[in-house]
């Protein structure tokens, strides 16, 4: 297999950086990958863009910076704006965006795209916080790309002490969300 | 001697560059750090801070970084293994310390996560502009020995490297780190106790009338003893002799320094050490370390897949410099490349070397990003290229 790019965008406080690190870390600890996980973002805490970057592949990783990701997660109107240019416009590129945060405006022809209310999820679970992992849930049903345990597993070690069961409720209802809703979504 | 398995955080890990540098200095056997807080280095001392309770020793955040890296020389003495962390403004703070330490010959590690300057200049991104600072920084001649990992997992082993670097010829030992593989996240592998090799430090067994604290072995290297031991010892930064007493004459200043220069110089071959990527055949070397290596290599595949015989030597060691490969090198490549994030550092190290034998270019780089891949292969085809022609 040849080097896959992931990019993840959104807003500081949103937790993009965190669920870019669960999938890398799911990836590396759990099914033998070599992941380069980079991110980007300002000075601020909250707000102003931000971004987490991977290149996954079963190959040494030379060159750690994505150019034209295959697969592109934003959860920010201004995110999409800045990352879907660079996507690579060929089959099995895949666009995951929050439904009502990103609406997507001129869509390489060859991408597939699929939405989730992961904010809506959070809300219902009690916590926006966990957008997050409801966003990485959606992202393992959407692509395949990661084994939900090994993302579970990756999860239970990233958050803090006693916030485990929370975060994996909201990756599941991503993760349900995905398989019930997909072929519909991703007509 | 093997690692103490309590410092040893055995297992495959995701963890970024700054937090595997911190568990190569526990895993080293490091049990104090002092340090102020400074971007991209921070996070290096914040997982000590969090580490060391459950391994024991002590953190100590200081009021600034003169202070951390003098507090140094105290833990040393006291029979601590020790280190500081920092990035470039810290780091011009350090020079009056690294001074001292070459001179009293104190082993210690410092590691520089460089970012953009001068000055304050880019906090989060990335430059190699220190890496002459590392080389010259302090006044007075001496010498030290200056490592550049690549990836989180050399950031790992190259801080355990530095640490036995220090206690073997007691130095002062840079880990030149840049802010691309700090905050880079990747796989680090931690390998047991048992599989990691520790120089421990060179205590002496002489009884207290016959040791004299800078008088050198064959090596060229005093032995150590703890401060409160019981040794009559005196650490100064005065030209002194080999009892530690201050001398003025020009004599006892030829030997001292000459020893602080030859311990290093006499075990160049020892210390050097680089990677050679398909050099064997190539015509056009590029010679690259830390993250820029990476992308250096990138444009290296690139180039042999357009047929150009391109190949990578990437210092792992900088100081001392690989000088007697480049010099092989240079008697049979038909052209240098040098990618650095800076306007020529390393550069001016491989042409002294190269003399006039080869051409070698820099392609510069102002810091606060790395370099575009093509850039470097663009430089490795027009080196090839200008051959065909001819």
């Amino acid at each position: 297999m040849s080097a896959v790019e992931l990019q993840f965008g959104g807003f500081g406080g949103q937790g993009v950086i965190l669920a870019g690190m669960v999938i890398g870390r799911g990836l590396v600890l759990y099914e033998g990958y070599n992941v380069s996980l980079t991110q980007s973002f300002g000075p601020e805490a909250r707000g102003g863009a931000c971004g987490v970057q991977l290149v996954v592949s079963r190959d040494p990783i030379f060159y750690p910076y994505v150019s034209c990701p295959q697969i592109l997660v934003t959860l920010s109107q201004e995110a999409y704006r800045k990352f879907s240019p660079q996507m690579r416009n060929e089959d099995g590129s895949i666009l995951l965006i929050e439904q009502d945060l990103v609406r997507p405006e001129k869509i390489p022809s060859s991408v597939r795209v699929a939405a989730v209310p992961a904010m809506r999820f959070a809300e219902d679970l009690g916590r926006k916080m966990v957008l997050n992992m409801v966003v990485v849930g959606f992202f393992a049903a959407a692509t395949g790309f990661i084994k939900p345990e090994s993302a579970q597993r990756a999860i239970a070690e990233s958050v803090p002490e006693g916030t485990q069961a929370l975060n994996l409720a909201a990756f599941q209802k991503g993760y349900d969300y995905g398989i019930q809703h997909l072929p519909r979504v991703c007509a | 001697m093997e690692a103490d398995p309590v410092g040893v955080l055995t297992g495959i890990h995701f963890l970024d560059g700054d937090q595997a540098c911190c568990e190569g200095a526990l895993a080293a056997g490091c049990r104090f750090a002092a340090g102020y807080p400074i971007t991209p280095s921070t996070e290096v001392v914040e997982r000590f801070a969090q580490r060391v309770p459950q391994v024991g020793g002590i953190f100590v955040q200081m009021e600034d970084e003169l202070a951390s890296s003098m507090a140094l020389a105290g833990a040393v003495w006291a029979g601590a293994k020790a280190f500081t962390v920092t990035s470039g403004p810290g780091f011009s703070l350090m020079m009056e310390y690294v001074g001292y330490a070459a001179m009293t010959e104190t082993p210690c590690v410092i590691v520089n996560v460089q970012r953009g300057g001068p000055s304050t200049g880019l906090p989060t991104l990335p430059a190699q502009a220190d890496m002459m600072q590392a080389r010259w920084g302090s006044h007075g001649d001496y010498q030290i020995i200056a490592l550049s990992p690549n990836s989180p997992q050399e950031c790992f082993d190259l801080t355990v490297d530095a640490f036995n670097f220090a206690e073997q010829y007691r130095v002062p030992v840079f880990v030149m780190m840049d802010e691309c593989v700090g905050h880079m996240t990747e796989k680090v592998v931690i390998p047991s106790p048992s599989e990691i090799e520790i120089v421990p430090r060179r205590f002496t067994r002489l009884p207290h009338d016959k040791y004299l604290p800078f008088r050198a072995g064959v090596d060229g290297v005093p032995e150590m003893v703890r401060a409160g031991d019981g040794y009559g010892i005196h650490v100064t930064g005065l030209t002194h002799d080999e009892r530690g007493y201050p001398s003025t004459s020009a004599e006892t200043q030829r030997q001292l320094v000459d020893r602080l220069m030859n311990k290093i110089r006499q075990h160049t071959d020892e210390i050097v050490r680089y990677e050679e990527n398909a050099v064997e055949d190539a015509d056009v070397v590029v010679i690259a370390y830390g993250i820029t290596a990476r992308v250096a290599m990138h444009a290296v595949q690139m180039a042999r897949e357009r047929g150009v015989a391109a190949g990578l030597l990437r210092p792992i060691v900088v100081w001392p410099f690989p000088e007697k490969r480049i010099r092989e090198l240079a008697a049979r490549t038909r052209a240098f490349v040098v990618p650095e994030i800076n306007y020529g550092q390393i550069v001016n190290e491989v042409e002294r070397v190269v003399a006039g034998r080869a051409p070698v270019q820099l392609i510069p780089g102002a810091g606060g990003a790395v370099h575009h891949p093509e850039d470097i292969l663009e430089a490795i085809i027009s080196h090839a290229s200008a051959e065909v022609a001819k």
